[in-house]
């Protein structure tokens, strides 16, 4: 447990100290921003136009800005997810700093965990960023909080998810663009594979969507917490970090 | 303190190591001898259970590799080739870092730091980020690194590599002063290095063993009789080369006197004696009364080179060469 804070603390210091913590956060902040000024702009003008016909369309804050608002989120997320982690092993192996890992007194598990758990803070951090737009939301709105409480932690745990998977592709690979490419791939993938569903419905089509991590995410911006969903992107970061422990070891016996 | 026994580490294609197997006491400075390849660096990984063997046990510390990786990474400080430097961290942060990594904690932690720090002379670029060190400042900051724990053994690979003679003298002294507390294995192809730092080298060419054994009785065992070379000059003029030879080879006691080279007055002869005789004062005196001048009389000690070169069955350097260069420079 105190090695995993250790090694998890020395990632946070890697992050802050470099440009990439404040890049992400920046990058994340602003484009969010773009997203809650464009929704709630839309939001606004929906409201007069049913003012000006004199007809009342149902408004509703939680179905109209935070729904859309954290579906785009979700998706943000995935372009992001491989900056986070395509340096977390590959640098250490480019650099040799794993050799100091792998002979200290610590587990591979133990590592892993660390890392990955610095990943989770980062992208913790980066939608504690956004919580300011909401701030706004709630300032001027009467939105419900339990709806967008259950969408941020389905937000953490996709992000959770896609984040063991890129863990896992960081420890192939000694060149942190390829983690990255190839993390950005899997994750655009892991998007897309919901798409099938829309014009198929045979056994496959359902399979490959239901493997899709933002079909999953549809109930938790509903303000829905689904242990089916919650379960999928569960089992999806014991994936992860299974396979890179795996792969770790592998790293041994070839290397 | 470590046992090495049959260890072999086969790769896909190759055999890194193959079959090796000794045994270091504790206390020792070692010396891992080999030319580029050799498997040093493999056999070093599997020390440090960085690297499992294919087949063979190793022990440190009483502790098996395979069975107990934990054990033995607790008492093993490793500093590989290139050290394992965290370039965004400053000194202080990362020798912290590796501190706790290594299961320190508290005061003791603070105090370790400051004492590897004072002891491998990094005090004055504790504040400093890692990434603007110089290389030899690098490489001490590696080798604090791995003393930090205070281990009972320590595994150092080519810890002088890239420095500059300066530096490469000081990690020397520090290696020396490690002795004695800690069981020092370090590789380098250097072979004045092993010469002057460890009381014990193995020699490893090609993943096999070629020879352990003390620096000393590798020394005599490659060294049957005493060698010595002479440079002899005439008084006024020429030199006629086969005269002096004549007069060394009636010297009581020489069994060989080879000519070297010649030099405008100037000649060079090795002469080898019986064993056991000690000649050099005869030499001299015949050079001296025979109305030549003496001007060099050294022993041509058998370094470590030509025994390794010998043992590793390489070509040595072409015969002549070293005394020449020494010649040249007066």
């Amino acid at each position: 447990m105190r090695n995993i804070w250790i090694i998890c603390r020395k990632e946070l210091h890697s992050y802050f100290v470099s440009p990439i913590a404040y890049l992400l956060l920046t990058m994340f902040a602003v484009i969010m921003g773009f997203f809650f000024w464009n929704v709630l702009g839309y939001f606004v003008f929906l409201g007069m136009e049913s003012q000006m016909r004199g007809e009342m369309y149902p408004m509703n804050v939680n179905e109209q800005v935070i729904r859309p608002l954290l579906s785009n989120m979700s998706v943000v997320g995935l372009f992001l997810i491989p900056m986070i982690t395509m340096r977390l092993f590959a640098e250490e192996k480019r650099t040799g700093t794993i050799e100091l890992l792998a002979t200290s007194p610590v587990r591979d598990a133990e590592v892993i965990l660390g890392k990955w758990l610095a990943a989770v803070i980062l992208y913790g951090c980066m939608m504690l960023l956004t919580s300011l737009n909401f701030v706004f939301i709630f300032k001027y709105g009467n939105p419900d909080w339990k709806p967008l409480a259950v969408a941020y932690l389905g937000l953490l745990l996709q992000a959770a998810a896609l984040l063991a998977i890129g863990t896992f592709i960081s420890t192939l690979t000694r060149n942190q663009i390829i983690a990255g490419a190839a993390t950005f791939g899997v994750c655009l993938l892991l998007w897309v594979l919901g798409w099938v569903s829309g014009y198929e419905t045979a056994t496959w089509a359902q399979v490959l969507s239901y493997m899709s991590v933002i079909t999953h995410f549809e109930s938790f911006a509903k303000g829905v917490l689904d242990s089916k969903d919650a379960v999928f992107y569960l089992t999806l970061t014991f994936l992860g970090l299974f396979f890179t422990a795996r792969s770790m070891e592998s790293l041994r016996w070839r290397s | 303190m470590i046992t090495v026994k049959e260890v072999t580490k086969r790769y896909a294609r190759n055999t890194a190591v193959d079959h090796i197997s000794f045994e270091v006491e504790k206390g020792r400075i070692v010396g891992f001898l080999g030319p580029n390849g050799a498997g040093k660096t493999t056999t070093m990984r599997m020390l440090t259970c960085f690297l499992p063997p294919t087949s063979g046990t190793a022990t440190v510390a009483g502790f098996d590799v395979l069975e107990q990786p934990l054990e033995v990474k607790k008492r093993i400080g490793y500093l590989p080739e290139l050290p394992p430097l965290y370039l965004e961290m400053r000194t202080v942060e990362y020798l912290t870092f590796v501190g706790k990594l290594k299961g320190l904690s508290g005061t003791e932690l603070r105090q370790r730091v400051d004492t590897v720090c004072e002891r491998c002379a990094i005090p004055d670029v504790k504040k400093k980020l890692l990434a603007k060190l110089s290389k030899g400042y690098r490489q001490r900051v590696g080798l604090a690194q791995a003393i930090i724990h205070n281990p009972e053994v320590l595994i150092l690979d080519e810890p002088t590599a890239g420095l500059d003679p300066k530096q490469i003298n000081e990690t020397r002294d520090l290696i020396k002063g490690l002795a004695g507390d800690h069981t020092i294995i370090l590789s380098t192809h250097i072979l004045p290095e092993v010469e002057q730092t460890c009381q014990q080298v193995i020699i490893i060419n090609k993943g096999k063993l070629v020879a352990t054994d003390s620096v000393n009785n590798l020394q005599s065992r490659a060294r049957g009789a005493e060698s010595v070379l002479v440079e002899v000059a005439g008084r006024n003029g020429d030199l006629d080369a086969a005269m002096v030879q004549q007069r060394l080879e009636k010297v009581a006691g020489v069994s060989r006197v080879a000519f070297k080279e010649k030099r405008q007055n100037r000649s060079t002869f090795e002469v080898e004696s019986q064993k056991d005789r000690f000649l050099r004062g005869d030499l001299a005196r015949a050079v001296v009364e025979s109305g030549w001048d003496l001007n060099e009389l050294r022993p041509s000690a058998v370094s470590l080179e030509e025994i390794f070169l010998q043992l590793t069955g390489e070509q040595p350097a072409p015969p002549g060469e070293e005394p020449a260069a020494k010649g040249a420079g007066k």
